[in-house]
């Protein structure tokens, strides 16, 4: 599967609902996607927090995505609409970091969309291969041998 | 309240220089409910700033800690070893609370992590606005509780100037025409003779003009025995 | 000895006024540098053209040669300034401290205003004064001419500085209701003169002109009524869409476009001497409606970068020649 080599470690944030649903049918659907991604359940995206996001990064992470559900349909009304808002304001955070935001992606989906689910791991595995590994990552490497 | 916008990522670790041990340091009062230096905005530059440093293959230690109130002695004694740990301290209060820290930590150096923008309120959630210019001299009691010198751009006593266009200022469109306003309410309430009146030329020497200003309470000072 | 025959000031612009003739005043743009010349030259195009010159004052907020010394170097042209001071620059110190230099170098007639805001011009970091606003300026400079104190209140031990002493107003901007109350404010707080904003719409000029009159302020001070010639119809569309407070009808935007709508693009020559003399044409019918206004006593023609303009439109609007002072002793 890999094509450098490298195998990127992905978290992903998602929602209770529409998000862990979709995973939870890609599942059942027996639909492939990539095992590299960890999953952390968040009540609502509105929940999502840059504290979070960045602390994904410090541990390790090499890509981060929060799954919603669809605009207009979150469970929680407009939280997912919150959500992306801030992930906006972390992907700027991101760049400023110097990590570059394009490692951090927001993708809606409904909870009966297991290829959605699917397709959305793949893309981000593909999109953060690419850019290689997390430059933290790299540092921490290098200091623990 | 106070209303501050952090500064730029890139200024802060300027600031921070070569020191290896930093304190971010939140403020749980205004500067909290702006969401520009409270305990969250602490943890999210600290971590910023540990992610920031690593990728710069410089990596540092970043704490964190915030109080309720950066601007009293009382709240900010907790910090104190804190603060003689670290080789600076970023302050996330207004400049008052950096201030305060910088009176009370002699030996501490401690940079400024936001820019303290102006004395106002959340219009919306989101949207922060200027009402006070902490002046010295309260007129809202002949402006129909509408603050001309904070709120017009040019601080207008006898207004509105001719560039008050659609109730906007010219200056912006985004601004509201204070003397608009003003108007607008004296006339609502019956009250326009109050616009009339001659506003002679305002006494600034109350103001930040008159030099660092100062208020002292006899009757709440605690006078050392004698 | 302006006291002893009653005048506030003894300025030629007073001076006609209060004779009754119908004046007219014209605008020089000081230049972006030191060279003194070009005030020279703007000032032989505006001689004889005009009764007075209003100097500006830093204005549009881009750094010019101060009005006060570009006043001089009219005065030594021979033309008469009105000197424009704004509120932005300087505090009250600053204000009767320089004022009393133009005063004592002979300059008579000023003009108290706001001020454009620093942002719009070429130091949009400055930090603005707004000490004073406009009519606390006014009122500064009519009590020390006619109470010969300072701001403070300190009485002036020596000669008073004398001004002839105008306002703006702008009939346009808005509330408009409350317009004609805030020039009655400029009047009670010592205006003697007012000159307007550009005035396009005659109509609504005239509904303003009427609560004026309805507030006797016809005849407390004297209103002179602004135009200025439109250069292209890409400047009269910029106007009526832009500028704040300015109204431009459509019909003269109109026939501004009409006006080169038939000579070739490639002719630029022929295409803005169409639009000039188009542009002429509206201010010279301007002129003529606003006269027959009551309360309107003189014309104020601002013809920004184009001071060749103010003597075409005065001559064809049959305002000249201007009276001298000579014949005005006579009256």
């Amino acid at each position: 599967m890999s094509d450098n080599g490298f195998e990127p470690q992905i978290t992903a944030f998602m929602c209770i609902y529409c998000g862990y649903m979709a995973a939870d049918t890609a599942g059942a659907l027996r639909i492939p996607y990539p095992a590299n991604v960890k999953l952390v359940k968040l009540p609502c995206t509105g929940k999502t927090d840059p504290r979070y996001i960045l602390q994904a990064f410090e541990e390790g992470a090499d890509g981060v995505y929060v799954v919603a559900c669809p605009v207009g349909n979150c469970h929680h009304v407009r939280g997912n609409e919150r959500g992306y808002a801030r992930v906006q304001r972390t992907k700027k955070l991101l760049d400023a970091i110097g990590l570059g935001g394009e490692r951090l992606e927001m993708f809606f989906m409904s909870g009966g969309q297991g290829q959605a689910f699917a397709d959305a791991a793949k893309e981000m595995t593909e999109r953060i291969r690419s850019l290689g590994p997390s430059p933290i990552k790299e540092r921490v490497n290098e200091l623990t041998g | 309240m106070i209303i501050g916008e952090q500064k730029p990522l890139e200024e802060i670790k300027e600031l921070i220089g070569d020191a290896r041990k930093v304190l971010v340091a939140g403020c749980g009062t205004c500067v909290a409910v702006c969401s520009a230096g409270g305990e969250r905005e602490a943890q999210i530059l600290a971590s910023a700033l540990r992610l920031a440093f690593q990728v710069d293959g410089n990596s540092r230690e970043v704490t964190e800690a915030t109080v309720q109130r950066q601007c009293e002695w009382e709240y900010i004694d907790p910090l104190a070893e804190q603060v003689a740990e670290s080789d600076v301290v970023v302050s996330l209060a207004c400049g008052i609370g950096v201030q305060t820290l910088v009176e009370r930590f002699p030996e501490a150096w401690i940079v400024p992590g936001l820019n303290t923008t102006f004395l106002g309120m959340p219009q919306e959630q989101g949207i922060w606005v200027e009402r006070c210019q902490a002046c010295g001299q309260c007129i809202l009691g002949v402006t129909a509780g509408i603050c001309p010198i904070a709120r017009c751009s040019k601080q207008l006593l006898n207004g509105p100037c001719g560039g008050s266009h659609d109730g906007k200022c010219e200056v912006n469109p985004d601004i509201e025409c204070a003397w608009h306003l003003i108007y607008e309410r004296l006339r609502k309430l019956g009250k326009l003779e109050l616009m009339l009146r001659f506003q002679p030329a305002k006494d600034w020497s109350v103001s930040r003009d008159g030099g660092p200003r100062r208020i002292v309470r006899e009757d709440l000072r605690v006078l050392p025995e004698t | 000895m302006s006291e002893a025959n009653g005048y506030k000031s003894g300025s030629r612009l007073e001076k006609l006024l209060r004779a009754g003739h119908f004046v007219v005043t014209g605008e020089l743009g000081p230049p972006q540098s030191a060279d003194g010349e070009v005030i020279c030259q703007k000032a032989r195009l505006l001689k004889g053209k005009c009764d007075a010159v209003n100097i500006t004052d830093n204005q549009t907020a881009i750094v010019r040669l101060s009005s006060i010394g570009s006043g001089i170097i009219c005065l030594q042209e021979g033309v008469e300034p009105i000197v424009q001071m704004t509120c932005r620059d300087r505090n009250r110190l600053a204000m009767q401290s320089d004022l009393l230099a133009a005063y004592a170098l002979g300059v008579r007639n000023l003009l108290c205003l706001t001020g454009d805001h620093q942002s719009f011009g070429n130091h949009p970091t400055a930090k603005n004064v707004h000490d004073l606003d406009s009519l606390q300026l006014i009122h500064m400079m009519a009590k020390m001419r006619d109470e010969k104190v300072f701001q403070c209140g300190d009485p002036i031990k020596g000669a008073e500085p004398r001004f002839f002493i105008g306002a703006a107003a702008n009939p346009f901007a808005d509330p408009f209701d409350w317009r004609p109350y805030r020039l009655l404010k400029k009047v009670e707080a010592g205006a003697d003169f007012i000159q307007t904003q550009l005035i396009y719409n005659v109509e609504k000029f005239a509904e303003y002109m009427r609560r004026v009159r309805e507030l006797g302020l016809h005849e407390r001070v004297y209103i002179l009524a602004g135009v200025g010639p439109l250069k292209t119809p890409g400047m009269a569309r910029y106007m009526r869409d832009k500028v704040p407070g300015m109204e431009v009808p459509d019909a003269l935007v109109e026939r501004m476009e009409a006006a080169g709508r038939d000579i070739p693009k490639e002719d630029k020559e022929a295409r803005n001497a169409a639009w000039r003399e188009e542009g002429i044409k509206i201010t010279v019918e301007l002129i003529e409606q606003l006269r027959q206004i009551e309360g309107v006593a003189g014309i104020h023609i601002m013809s920004i970068e184009w001071e060749e303009g103010v003597g075409l439109i005065a001559e064809r609007a049959g305002l000249l020649p201007r009276p001298t002072v000579g014949e005005l002793e006579d009256r």
